[in-house]
């Protein structure tokens, strides 16, 4: 039986996010299933944060809230990100 | 390890005990928008309040009319730092629209033709300090500031004041909204300086 | 106007990147927005920058910045709108609306600098002549694998010969690499411009694959 770990163990699997530059891996929407490069997303800068929306459905794919000390990013709306090894 | 840059100073600031910490006075009106302007006509709008029992109150667009606007002059506050002073406002008072609305919950999500969502406390909502906009500075409102119909409640920071309003439904818990989720403050008092989280 | 920036720290960069700049207040409000790099050399960045109106940082840049300023930047970034020499032999078609020409011209000029034998051309539409960026520059890479077709949609130069006005589906079927000869295609310039020559590209036949926009926002 496999036992559960502790977040602990994801240290070096996450260590591969720290891509320099994301942009252009592709990434799946979670509403339409759309994979496409992120830089193909249509970004609303001008809201009081970046939303970036799915070029096919529209659907809110990721939003980045910059506070002084601290950005917040949330990708919720890609299912995955095909990152590089 | 950012430092200050010689001479900048963001748009102008000028000292102003109506102004909230942090804000800056503008007399434009900036659109912001988190994705497209949704075409909504008066013809087919409909307004619904939705109760802790599942019932729906609707109001079409002359039904809202019907219950009474009123001239409102108001400060807003955008938490994108800047603020308008003395903005007069037409819309209907929600005290008119929850008249008839069982509510004993203490939190409204109000939601947007277009998908946008914001969370606000009932109480925020009543005693006269929120309205259902309909006109701004003497024009119906444009549909980029949120026509045909915005909430308006200035005292929050603006992004509480949902563009496009379509319903608000009562919620026995304060569950985050669009920016809420994305990093904003769950209240934001804009004298308190509520941002972020 | 042209910003140029001493970075010795600067690593070099593609053709087609650009950086982000941020501006401190004393207060700490910050202002950050990005600008294509148009050239760089041994710790030399070369921006272009379009004044908006209504904007917050390029008037700044354009007004207030002297000789001798300090200024935050980060970068390079980007990792999509590039064009890298040895890429492939395709030929390559640029468009450009506007400051939209400042990484199409980083495009050019990396072209130039590598002796890529590729076909580079590009239409640049622009209101009058007194709006173009790089005119030296790009009159000084134009050559065999290089060409440069102006549009001008307010004022024309004295003596020119071609019709004055918006760049059309025809104009830019006339002026542009044709889709049989299966062109990369690099759009650059305000959202409307990218948005409505992206769909004329398609129209004439290009595929969605080879064409690349980037929108610097505006009207
Ligand atoms: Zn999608």
């Amino acid at each position: 039986m496999t036992t559960p770990l502790d977040g602990n163990v994801l240290a070096g699997a996450l260590a591969n996010l720290l891509v320099p530059d994301p942009t252009n891996l592709q990434a799946r929407c979670t509403n339409c299933g759309q994979v496409a490069p992120i830089a193909e997303a249509v970004v609303y800068p001008d809201a009081p944060g970046l939303v970036a929306r799915c070029r096919t459905c529209d659907h809110v794919l990721a939003a980045i809230v910059d506070d002084k000390d601290k950005t917040y990013l949330s990708l919720s709306g890609l299912s995955a990100i095909a990152l590089p090894k | 390890m950012s430092f200050a840059t010689r001479g900048f100073a963001g748009h102008r600031r000028e000292p102003d005990d109506r102004l909230p910490p942090g804000q800056t006075l503008v007399q434009r009106w900036p659109v912001l928008s988190a994705g497209p302007t949704p075409n909504v006509h008066t013809d087919t709008w409909d307004f619904v309040i939705r109760d802790e029992s599942g019932t729906e109150h609707h109001w079409s667009w002359e039904q809202l009319l019907a219950l009474g606007v009123e001239d409102v002059t108001v400060d807003i506050h955008c938490v994108t730092h800047w603020s308008k002073l003395d903005m007069s406002w037409r819309g209907v008072s929600l005290d008119k629209l929850f008249e008839n609305v069982e509510a004993e919950y203490d939190y409204v999500m109000a939601r947007s033709y277009g998908g946008y969502t914001t969370n606000v406390p009932l109480e925020d909502l009543l005693d006269g300090k929120a309205w259902i906009a309909i006109e701004a500075e003497g024009e119906p409102l444009d549909p980029e500031h949120g026509g045909p119909a915005r909430l308006l409640v200035p005292h929050l920071y603006f992004w509480k004041s949902a563009k496009w309003i379509r319903g608000l439904t009562v919620m026995p818990t304060n569950d985050p909204g669009f920016w809420e989720q994305y990093g904003y403050h769950i209240y934001g008092d804009p004298w308190k300086e509520e941002r972020y989280w | 106007m042209r910003l140029v920036l001493d970075v010795p720290t600067w690593p070099g960069n593609e053709a087609g990147t650009h950086v982000d700049v941020r501006l401190t207040a004393p207060d700490g409000y910050q202002a950050t927005r990005s600008y294509s790099v148009a050239t760089s050399d041994r710790g030399r960045v070369v921006l272009g920058i379009e004044e908006l109106p209504d904007g917050e940082v390029s008037p700044f840049l354009v007004r207030e910045v002297r000789a001798g300023d300090k200024l935050e930047i980060h970068g390079p970034l980007g990792s999509y709108f590039l064009w890298r020499p040895g890429q492939s032999n395709r030929p390559v078609q640029l468009i450009a609306g506007g400051s939209g020409v400042v990484p199409l011209h980083a495009m050019a000029a990396a072209h130039a600098a590598a002796s890529d034998s590729t076909l580079f051309r590009l239409v640049y539409s622009v209101r009058t002549p007194a709006h173009v960026y790089f005119r030296d520059e790009l009159a000084a890479l134009a050559g065999p694998s290089f060409t440069v077709d102006y549009v001008y949609t307010r004022q024309a130069p004295p003596g020119w010969g071609g019709t004055v006005g918006r760049l059309t589906r025809d104009s830019l079927a006339s002026t542009t690499i044709a889709p049989h000869e299966r062109p990369r295609i690099f759009v650059c310039g305000s959202t409307r411009f990218a948005e409505t020559v992206a769909a004329w590209l398609l129209d004439l036949g290009h595929s969605a694959r080879d064409i690349l926009t980037e929108r610097y926002g505006g009207k």
